[in-house]
């Protein structure tokens, strides 16, 4: 589109639809217009996230699920949510906005591969999460130090060899053993995982892909808060 | 046989060879080290793998230097021994292939998503292919085998690495075809194979991924788009699953012969296996091929 958009023109509705197209294309420069111009029009920040942003990222999430976007698509969303969210993030804190959650999520020791779990990591920033991202190759210690020291709700993990799938269970005894497990959704992901090995080291869930992951970790926060 | 022309006028499939990390575990190698280093440290080890593969018919022998860009070496603080490390492996595998086969100088990704989507600056990318691709060269490969590459934009970056590295040495692309029938940046192997060929690659085709019948379309969809290309099939020797913490692979010998005739048929000129495969598989490849007159 070669013609300027004036936003201050639109009705609030039609920005909110406006967001969630320009987060779908990965436009950031608009997705940061539009919000900074709800903003102005007296939405509060955690209705923009949630309304907007979120539900827009919902869709982006849908749609690589399914096959009709594949990764430089969803990198390019997830930099306009990005972008959108570091206006928000401040005015979050600010207004003492419900927190939707945290994940620590790290690749194992021993592997050294990340480009699924950055994506996971995109996509739960995406869904309003705020995310730890440990990096590569990383051993129960230092997921047992992230995890008292940012107390999350959600606990990720990812492998690609089969070689080193064996230790997420590995961590998740050591959580057990430090009494933190049973504060933690646990979800682990990676090209030689199954359902069943999930279920054999005792995660609450394996995630096939990142839009996965969000959808599982939503459900699975929303049933901790309604018990 | 010493020029990859040479080898091309000749009829038939050409076997390529099958899976190195795979065998270099069988025989030792602890996870999460780097296979490279074994080039230096195990060469015995390493050169028996590629002998193994010859005396199985392979007549393309693929360097062990699949994450020996200088991006991968980095994660084992190994990236200021990229040259050495590539050298070495050039002249292992030359020795092991004797006038035998072919040796192709093996290339894989560098783990990266390239600017602006992601952080690797593509000029700091070439560069790394370049040093990479000037040490197999001086080990004396005959080809250079870009491999499991999902970006076409990261292809583009090692093509021209390559060719900073030699003006005229024959090139091989193969992608990983592994996310509903794309790449995971969502390559199709229609675009794929035109985009390369068009960028002078002597062969295109699919590698590793979720195993042969992945592959058999890959190729199929190549044929169809590109008929004069020639073609690639190096599929895994299925999907691993885990038995009692150890990978097994789904695709035995058997399963991987038809999977060769199967990619012969199809339309494939050059024929290998990629992870989980043995020996064992490569010679039931052979024997299959060589039944039905396809070698």
């Amino acid at each position: 589109m070669s013609e300027e958009l004036d936003l201050t023109k639109l009705p609030t509705e039609e920005i909110v639809l406006q967001i969630k197209d320009d987060l779908y294309d990965g436009l950031a420069a608009e997705v940061v217009a539009a919000v900074k111009e709800l903003l102005r029009r007296g939405l509060t920040p955690y209705e923009v996230l949630t309304g907007s942003l979120v539900a827009g990222m919902d869709v982006v999430g849908a749609d690589f699920r399914d096959g009709i976007l594949f990764v430089p698509e969803v990198l390019m969303a997830a930099k306009s949510m990005k972008a959108g969210m570091e206006i928000l993030r401040p005015l979050l804190v600010e207004t003492g906005a419900p927190q939707i959650g945290t994940l620590v999520i790290g690749t194992v020791k021993g592997d050294i591969h990340d480009i699924g779990k950055n994506l996971v990591a995109m996509m739960m920033e995406g869904a309003g999460f705020k995310v730890v991202n440990l990096g590569i190759n990383v051993d129960a210690e230092k997921f047992i130090g992230a995890v008292k020291e940012h107390k999350p709700t959600l606990f990720g993990m990812s492998a690609l060899l089969t070689t080193t799938m064996p230790y997420m269970g590995v961590v998740i005894k050591a959580l057990k053993e430090a009494g933190l497990r049973d504060d933690l959704i646990v979800l682990v992901g990676g090209a030689p995982l199954n359902a069943a090995f999930a279920e054999e080291i005792e995660a609450d869930a394996y995630c096939r892909d990142a839009a996965i992951a969000v959808e599982t970790a939503k459900k699975l926060v929303a049933l901790k808060r309604g018990v | 046989m010493t020029t990859w022309s040479e080898l091309l006028a000749q009829p038939g499939v050409i076997l390529a060879d099958g899976a190195m990390g795979t065998m270099l575990m069988a025989n030792g190698l602890e996870f999460g080290n780097s296979p490279e280093l074994w080039n230096v440290d195990e060469p015995r080890r390493v050169g028996a793998v590629h002998a193994a593969y010859v005396e199985a018919g392979a007549r393309i022998l693929l360097t062990n230097t699949f994450g020996g860009n200088r991006f991968r070496l980095q994660l084992h603080n190994l990236q200021e021994r990229a040259a050495e490390l590539n050298r070495a492996a050039a002249r292992l595998a030359r020795e092991a292939a004797g006038g035998n086969a072919l040796v192709a100088g093996d290339i894989g990704p560098s783990g990266g998503i390239l600017a602006p989507l992601g952080e690797l600056e593509p000029e700091a990318a070439v560069a790394g292919f370049a040093e990479q691709a000037a040490a197999l060269v001086e080990g004396g490969v005959d080809v250079i085998w870009l491999e499991t590459m999902s970006s076409l934009e990261e292809m583009r970056a090692a093509l021209d690495g390559v060719r900073r590295a030699s003006a005229d040495i024959p090139i091989i692309t193969t992608m990983t075809f592994d996310t509903r029938g794309r790449t995971m940046m969502g390559v199709t192997p229609e675009r794929a194979a035109q985009t390369l060929s068009g960028w002078g690659a002597v062969a295109v085709g699919g590698n590793c991924g979720n195993g042969p019948d992945e592959i058999l379309e890959v190729v199929a969809k190549m044929r169809a788009t590109a008929p004069g290309t020639t073609l690639v099939a190096k599929a895994n020797a299925g999907v691993p699953h885990l038995h009692a913490g150890r990978p097994v692979y789904g695709a035995g010998p058997d399963d991987m012969a038809r999977y060769a005739t199967a990619a012969a048929e199809a339309g494939a000129r050059v024929i290998g296996a990629c992870c989980g495969s043995t020996p064992d598989h490569l010679r039931a490849m052979r024997d299959a091929l060589a039944a039905k007159g396809l070698l």
